[in-house]
């Protein structure tokens, strides 16, 4: 029959418009600035630097080694190496951005800078809210306004977050251990160089008889003082630092092989 | 009392031109009467933009605007503000002056249809013994304001939408008058005033409207669907195709002109609206007769809302027909339908008071409706297609 399909037509329609007054379901908006859907955890807009601690400036975990600058694609980081070195979260001397700016309206968001980053101090931001009345100016963030604390990293991407802080907090502690263990093993073999210089006529035993006591004192200036001696195994692991500033834990080792070298 | 409400729009405009001196008086009534018109209805116009935003938004489970006042009632303002304050552009290319116009000849067009149309007992600008005729002659310059609008602004979509634009209101000025012929076959008169008065009356408490008969109703939907399609309204909004044309002949209009156009349009929803309601639902007359204490003007507003709101809600419906379909069913379906009905009033003219007239008027257009809705309309089957291919 003709007109039929308009007339069911028309119930459909009447029956969305009135029931979208009964039940709530039916009505999808969100109003924006009022309400607002939750964002999903992989959603990513524009990097931000993260800190640890409650201050900024010390607490950025940037070491300004330039490669997420060398790496973007667009070229939109802007990255001025410091002079000096500051301590930084953890007390270590560490080179720091002077300056540290990244031009949002070149960004395109490829998150390259985020995987190239070796320290974990650059991140994927979720804040969209970024209009501003200067196109230039207003869409260069400087070091202050990327800089953000690790809280907040947890809050906006906390599965990825706490996997940060679990390999940061494993190579910090490997970090440790291995400079424990080489400062121990300097200073065993500091003693039984001097044990062995000293003592010679008592033998194998006397090495080790020193060498034990010597391990278990706790790595640091404080071997020094027990055993005396050796200043060169006490002074050579600060002065590496100095070499290797961009590696945190290749630098154990390494100092530990060339201690191994001078003392033989 | 009652009656005092009823005309207190009448009572006013006779206070207000009783102060003036007598040479004044009968020029001053006038103004009076179309200073009333032009205020309402763009009243009516922005009110009805918020309604059906809201209606609109609501059929497809939308809020609709609901940010500048209470419930975005406001939103009509802030859309003037924003209409008036664009750039207004006319193309390097365009006729200006009759570019200028156009907006302006369909605006006023479209007003004077409202001179004729009476709003309430004894509220009409003027009574016309031919106030069918002169409200169809009226509605059709607008054709020419369109026209002049696709053909002035040199661009090939304004073209194209204009050329649809008469083409459909072409064709469906004829099933509109048709369906508009019975009415004045069974009143006797071309005078709309006349036309209301033959309906105000009651049987049982019951109006003697014309939809109420068999003739009238199918004369009513035949209206409706012409009306429809006269107005430019969605499912018939082929000049003004967004998807295919920009916006047809109004694409190369903008800022307060525009506005213009949209006014216009909305406007002849009124004014056709106002012309259904006065030819098929009784005008100002009460639905019951128990109901005659509500002032005559409320019914007709009430009316013509209603059939917005209907116009509205049939929007929200139907999709856009393709042009062959809207040409095929204005001219195989609608006119024969509305041509039958002319046959079928004579015959209720004539066979008199009784239940057999009901009967036999009812049968003849449910049979035809059907054999020619059923075959008529039919699709046509195709075989499967085959190819010839150059040897």
């Amino acid at each position: 029959m003709l007109g039929e399909g308009i007339l069911k037509g028309l119930k459909e329609t009447a029956r969305n418009a009135l029931g979208s007054y009964v039940s709530k379901e039916r009505l999808t908006t969100v109003e924006y600035p009022e309400e607002r859907l939750p964002l999903p955890e992989a959603s990513r807009n524009f990097p931000f630097l993260v800190y640890d601690g409650t201050d900024w400036e010390s607490g950025l975990r940037c070491v300004a080694c330039q490669i997420c600058e060398k790496e973007c694609p667009p070229k939109c980081i802007y990255i001025e190496k410091s002079k000096d070195k500051k301590p930084d979260a953890v007390g270590k001397p560490q080179f720091y951005p002077a300056k540290f700016d990244i031009d949002i309206s070149v960004c395109m968001s490829c998150q390259i800078c985020v995987e190239v980053c070796p320290f974990e101090a650059i991140k994927m931001n979720t804040e969209f809210e970024l209009s501003t009345d200067d196109r230039f100016e207003g869409l260069l963030l400087d070091g202050k306004e990327l800089a953000l604390s690790n809280e907040y990293y947890h809050q906006i991407h906390p599965t990825e977050a706490a996997e940060v802080d679990a390999r940061l907090a494993a190579e910090r502690a490997a970090a440790e251990a291995k400079a424990k263990a080489a400062a121990a093993a300097a200073v065993a073999k500091a003693a039984a160089a001097t044990a062995a210089k000293s003592a010679a006529p008592a033998g194998a035993p006397a090495t080790n008889t020193s060498a034990v006591p010597a391990s278990t004192i706790p790595a640091g200036p404080t071997a020094q003082n027990s055993t005396g001696t050796p200043t060169a195994a006490a002074t050579a692991p600060p002065a590496s630092q100095n070499d290797a500033a961009n590696a945190d834990a290749p630098r154990a080792p390494k100092t530990d092989t060339k201690k191994e070298g001078d003392a033989s | 009392m009652a009656n005092q409400a009823d005309q207190i729009f009448v009572l006013l405009k006779h206070w207000i031109v009783s102060i003036f001196p007598a040479v004044v008086q009968p020029y001053l009534g006038v103004v009076l009467s179309v200073v009333a018109i032009i205020a309402v209805f763009p009243g009516l116009f922005a009110l009805t933009t918020v309604i059906e935003r809201k209606g609109l938004g609501r059929m497809q489970n939308r809020i609709g605007p609901n940010r500048t006042g209470p419930y975005g009632i406001l939103q009509p303002i802030a859309d003037g503000i924003k209409s008036l304050t664009k750039e207004d552009i006319i193309p390097t290319s365009a006729d200006a002056v009759v570019h200028f116009i156009a907006p302006l000849v369909l605006v006023v067009a479209v007003f004077m249809g409202f001179a004729v149309l009476p709003m309430g007992r004894n509220m009409q600008l003027v009574d016309m013994d031919a106030g069918l005729l002169f409200f169809f002659a009226i509605g059709a310059s607008t054709e020419l304001s369109i026209f002049m609008a696709g053909w002035s602004s040199r661009n090939k979509y304004s073209l194209l939408g204009a050329m649809r634009a008469v083409a459909q209101m072409i064709s469906y000025e004829v099933p509109l008058l048709m369906s508009s012929v019975a009415i004045v076959m069974i009143t006797g008169s071309l005078s709309l005033v006349k036309i209301v008065d033959a309906q105000n009356q009651y049987t049982w408490g019951l109006p003697h409207w014309y939809i109420f008969t068999p003739w009238g109703f199918a004369a009513f939907v035949m209206f409706c669907i012409a009306a429809t399609a006269e107005t430019n309204r969605s499912p018939f909004d082929l000049p003004e195709g967004e998807s295919e044309l920009v916006a047809g002949y109004f694409t190369e209009y903008s800022g307060f002109k525009f506005a213009l156009f949209f006014l216009g349009e909305y406007l002849g929803m009124f004014s056709i609206s106002g012309l259904g309601t006065t030819l098929f639902l009784g005008g100002w007359s009460a639905p019951l007769q128990v109901l005659n204490f509500v002032p005559s003007w409320i019914w007709f507003f009430a009316k013509v809302m209603l059939s917005i709101v209907v116009l509205i809600w049939i929007r929200g419906t139907l999709p856009r027909l393709r042009q062959d379909q809207l040409m095929n069913f204005a001219w195989k379906f609608v006119l024969p339908m509305t041509l039958l009905n002319l046959f079928v009033a004579a015959i209720w003219r004539f066979m008199g008071e009784g239940l057999l007239r009901w009967i036999v008027c009812s049968a003849i257009l449910i049979g035809v409706y059907v054999i020619v809705g059923t075959i008529g309309m039919r699709r046509k089957k195709f075989g499967p297609r085959t190819y010839r291919y150059a040897e």
